[in-house]
């Protein structure tokens, strides 16, 4: 049974979560993904405020298709977390408490969430049709001419993921795979 | 010889564009209905009937199953007795890529050059493999290749002595190594023989062959059982979270090579194995 959470997130929602837990989260949550995270980690380094309230939230990293007319908007699935590493220690130094992508992590950001009491979240890769049903709004908030790239806030509910790294260190890449290995 | 106008192309290549992305082939949902019958992992499960409703909500609403509508790559085989009128087979291929992917709401996934990194706004330039045939017929094959599984694929020039044990070894290094981030389940296309350039073309032509279809040659058919049934022993699983099901098929294809070459390409496909045919 998938676990309801609502965003964003506090510190005790966050300590009940174990890696392999599948949850439901309703909320707001902030897209950015290569470039906007380039751009929100120089600001971070000139000292600059940031476009939105970092602290306590989640990104979701996601580069949306265009709307049709009448859609909120189009097909959204995660995208690979990788790319986003190299920011992600300092975003969580920031306050930030959760991410959601796709894939493995390095290091550095694993023990980043440890210390920083965050997770990190997998959707369902490629699931972007379904996912875009559990978009209800969304609002061009930061970076306009980044177009797709562009930070929005979405308001989800019931967007299904998946507890991938938890406060503990726990690791469900790790975990499955181990019980699965033949 | 028979005359194609350039239009018609335009038109063709267009509408493949929004049905790979939107209609997941008949191949793929077999698989997923099969997969979820005989995986054993309850996350995997619950992920495969996710991709199994996401399918079914992409071909109903008319939108992309993934947000990463992909490279568009095309198998051209054109007959040598054909003609293509008003334009070139290139111009023609660009163009409804172009009307395809901005006309379905499609995302522009392709960047002008690698370095300056910006992007294209339309999705062109597709990627055109040309072969040349009998006939006078045109057979246009596409893909919309996503950004997260190519990323994963690799090449190794072996060493002849490594023999079939390397290239077994390679292609389960190649697959471990992508782990989640090539949205398992997976097709996997290999590519044997030829030279540098061919063995990775060969790995993205056996792509094309639907999920299910076995090589005609027994040999290497077996080969492609074996390793898929290895490849399902490694664990990763749906998404990478573990499971029994890492890929739904694997594809082969082989060609000569120099005596002193044994080289091997694995092209890695997300569970968005996205392709069309049509022959004008
Ligand atoms: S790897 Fe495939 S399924 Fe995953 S995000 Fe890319 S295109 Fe979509």
């Amino acid at each position: 049974m998938a676990k309801k959470l609502k965003l964003p997130l506090d510190k005790q929602a966050i300590q009940d979560l174990r890696a392999g837990d599948r949850v439901l989260l309703s909320g707001t949550v902030y897209t950015a993904r290569d470039a906007a995270h380039q751009r929100l980690y120089e600001l971070i380094q000139e000292g600059k405020p940031l476009p939105f309230p970092i602290e306590n939230q989640v990104i979701y990293y996601v580069g949306p298709t265009p709307a049709k007319p009448g859609q909120v908007i189009g097909s959204a699935g995660p995208t690979t977390s990788s790319r986003m590493d190299k920011y992600t220690p300092t975003l969580l130094e920031m306050g930030l408490k959760g991410m959601i992508g796709k894939g493995y992590r390095s290091e550095e950001v694993k023990k980043a969430i440890v210390e920083h009491e965050a997770v990190y979240f997998a959707a369902v890769g490629g699931a972007a049709a379904l996912i875009s049903k559990a978009i209800r709004s969304v609002e061009v908030i930061a970076f306009h001419d980044l177009g797709t790239e562009a930070i929005h806030k979405l308001e989800v509910e019931n967007f299904p993921a998946i507890v991938i790294h938890d406060v503990y260190g726990g690791d469900f890449y790790e975990e499955g795979v181990r019980a699965f290995q033949q | 010889m028979r005359v194609i106008r350039y239009e018609e192309i335009v038109e063709k290549v267009a509408t493949m564009c929004q049905e790979a992305n939107f209609e997941l082939g008949e191949d793929m949902m077999n698989a997923f209905h099969q997969a979820l019958k005989t995986e054993k992992s309850e996350t995997g499960k619950e992920i495969i009937s996710q991709l199994i409703e996401n399918a079914e909500i992409a071909a109903r609403e008319y939108m992309p199953m993934c947000q990463d509508t992909g490279t568009a790559v095309f198998i051209v085989e054109i007959g040598q007795d054909c003609h293509i009128a008003g334009g070139s087979l290139t111009d023609a291929i660009n163009e409804g890529v172009r009307k395809g992917y901005q006309d379905g709401y499609l995302r522009s996934s392709v960047v002008r050059d690698p370095i300056g990194r910006k992007n294209t706004g339309d999705n062109t330039p597709a990627i055109v493999h040309l072969e040349f045939t009998e006939g006078d017929r045109l057979k246009l094959k596409m893909t919309a290749k996503g950004g997260g599984a190519e990323n994963m694929s690799g090449l190794k020039m072996l060493k002849p002595s490594d023999g079939v044990d390397g290239i077994k070894a390679y292609i389960l290094d190649v697959v471990r190594a992508a782990g989640p981030n090539a949205c398992p389940p997976l097709v996997v296309g290999v590519g044997i023989g030829g030279n540098f350039e061919r063995c990775a073309y060969l790995a993205k032509k056996s792509l094309f062959r639907p999920v299910g279809k076995r090589h005609a040659d027994p040999d290497i058919a077996s080969l492609e059982i074996e390793l898929m049934e290895e490849i399902n022993k490694l664990g990763i699983g749906p998404q990478g979270m573990g499971g029994t099901t890492t890929a739904l098929d694997v594809k082969i294809e082989v060609e000569a090579c120099h005596i002193a070459a044994l080289p091997v390409a694995v092209n890695l496909n997300c569970h968005a194995n996205r392709h069309k045919e049509v022959v004008l």
